[in-house]
């Protein structure tokens, strides 16, 4: 059956793990905890397509999990939580999963955390829309009002905050849509 | 009668409970985060609570995808360390308050909040980091300052409970604080977020606007914040960064109003955006001294709407 559109699915370069993904990710995630045992870590390196079978993964999973592909286990029901797991049996740092799935270089990866992350401007929608959050705008009226620490905020406050940095809809759409 | 005096919202990036158990709180990249937070200790110092009510969530510690419980509340004498594939990190086991817990328990299931009740839990980086960052890097050996009640909470499978939710629960929480007739002065965390995604694609996304927007209307306007859906968190604050639903229930647990005592920020701690915020009750019948600072917040506050406007026109 094919996976139920939602509303988050647009949210670009994003898996969301929901009930729907966690359902069908049980074996990848429970293969994952498995991981926590040194026994277990020694038993899946001596034979890892064995050691899966235990899991009932299905073909498209366990051939995820052979081939470290880190986005596809998110795709196909693994937490990050749980398959980071699999990338510290591989003797990987966070990070370099991060860097995997981002397909950039750890290097590059860590430069880009260092210079305050990846922005979300073009990172919103994939259709397209990069208008910030109502709440976002209402919030940096928020912002400017609450400089100080008694300021209430009354609804006279709202005076069309417009977010200052009036996102010119940059087309810097990164990576994957 | 036991009251709840102050929240605190704090990250609990795992990367910062492994540079205090590997010993690199001086380095230059870790010493911005952890100096944000000496204030922090010391007001903690000075304020001396009896118990702590920790909201965190389990990051495939406690809790796998067997059992996924979306509110649970820990009622066990002790907390001990979660072993995260490291070995349990060195810290105290956390000494619970099951009398308060259950009471607690008691209380907010018959408000209608259904809780999973844990007699038995270890706890990972979600509860200790915050720990360490506001009690100080206690010896293995020794003991936390006061008796923890953990409230883990789901966030990692979507849909976690709606901020509106998290808000209300953090109402009756306060609520059966206020009804325990021990005299216990209580503080309560809202941990985890600000901004961050760390899975996908899209891993390493910092929205520092967001995260500033959120920390102003959690001090001045919580309301606004308790109507915020769930897909603008993900969209605006990263997949992960939905875990700022939790900070809604420390908020639910203070005074409408709220005297904001510090406020840290910096990015980024690994992938994350670190926000930290101490939020104090105003003592009650001490009514004098906010009142005298009336005329002038006005005034600050016509000057500030005053400055906006220029902003907008230039």
């Amino acid at each position: 059956m094919a996976r139920k559109a939602q509303i988050y699915d647009d949210i670009p370069g994003t898996y969301v793990f929901d009930a729907e993904r966690s359902r069908e990710g049980y074996g990848i995630n429970m293969f994952c905890m498995s991981l926590m045992k040194d026994d277990n870590r020694k038993a899946f390196k001596a034979n890892e397509a064995e050691y899966l079978k235990k899991f009932r993964l299905t073909p498209e999973q366990a051939d995820a999990v052979l081939k470290r592909d880190y986005n596809r286990l998110l795709e196909l029901g693994g937490n990050i939580y749980f398959t980071a797991k699999l990338g510290a049996t591989d003797g990987h740092s966070f990070q370099h999963l991060a860097a995997v799935m981002t397909s950039n270089t750890q290097e590059n990866y860590a430069k880009m955390m260092l210079g305050g992350g990846r922005s979300v401007e073009g990172n919103r929608s994939r259709s397209g829309e990069n208008t910030p959050s109502k709440f976002l705008a209402a919030g940096t009226s928020a912002k400017k009002s609450a400089a100080k620490p008694k300021a209430k905020l009354k609804a006279k406050a709202k005076t069309k905050a417009k977010p200052k940095a009036k996102t010119k809809a940059r087309s810097k759409s990164k990576k994957r849509k | 009668m036991a009251r709840i005096i102050a929240g605190i919202g704090s990250s609990h990036v795992p990367a910062i409970g492994a540079a205090i158990d590997n010993g690199k709180t001086e380095e230059p990249y870790w010493k911005r985060v952890f100096s944000g937070f000496e204030k922090s200790q010391a007001w903690m110092r000075e304020t001396k609570p009896d118990v702590a009510i920790i909201v965190y969530n389990d990051h495939a510690s406690a809790f796998s995808v067997d059992m996924i419980p979306t509110f649970a509340l820990g009622c066990a004498a002790e907390f001990p360390p979660a072993d995260e594939g490291w070995g349990p990190r060195p810290v105290p086991v956390v000494q619970g308050y099951p009398a308060l817990a259950s009471h607690i328990a008691q209380s907010v299931i018959l408000d209608e909040f259904d809780l999973t009740i844990c007699n038995k839990m270890e706890v990972d980086h979600g509860m200790t980091v915050p720990m360490n960052l506001l009690f100080g890097n206690i010896d293995k050996n020794s003991h936390w300052p006061c008796p923890v009640i953990p409230l883990a909470v789901n966030v990692v499978m979507y849909p976690p409970p709606t901020g509106h939710r998290c808000f209300m629960l953090g109402r009756a929480i306060r609520k059966a604080v206020a009804s325990y007739p021990e005299d216990l002065k209580v503080v309560i965390f809202g941990t985890g977020g600000l901004s961050h995604q760390i899975s996908g694609p899209r891993a390493g996304l910092i929205n520092s606007k967001w995260d500033k927007a959120f920390l102003d209307n959690l001090s001045k306007d919580p309301q606004k914040l308790v109507k915020i859906p769930h897909v603008d968190y993900m969209r605006e604050a990263g997949a992960e960064g939905i875990e700022m639903v939790m900070w809604l229930i420390m908020r639910g647990a203070l005074d409408e109003k709220v005297d904001e005592v510090y406020r840290f920020y910096t990015v980024p701690a690994s992938n994350t955006a670190v926000g930290h915020i101490i939020l104090a009750n105003r003592a009650r019948g001490a009514k004098a001294p906010p009142r005298k600072h009336k005329p002038a917040a006005a005034k600050h506050k016509r000057a500030a709407a005053r400055a906006k406007v220029q902003q907008v026109r230039s």
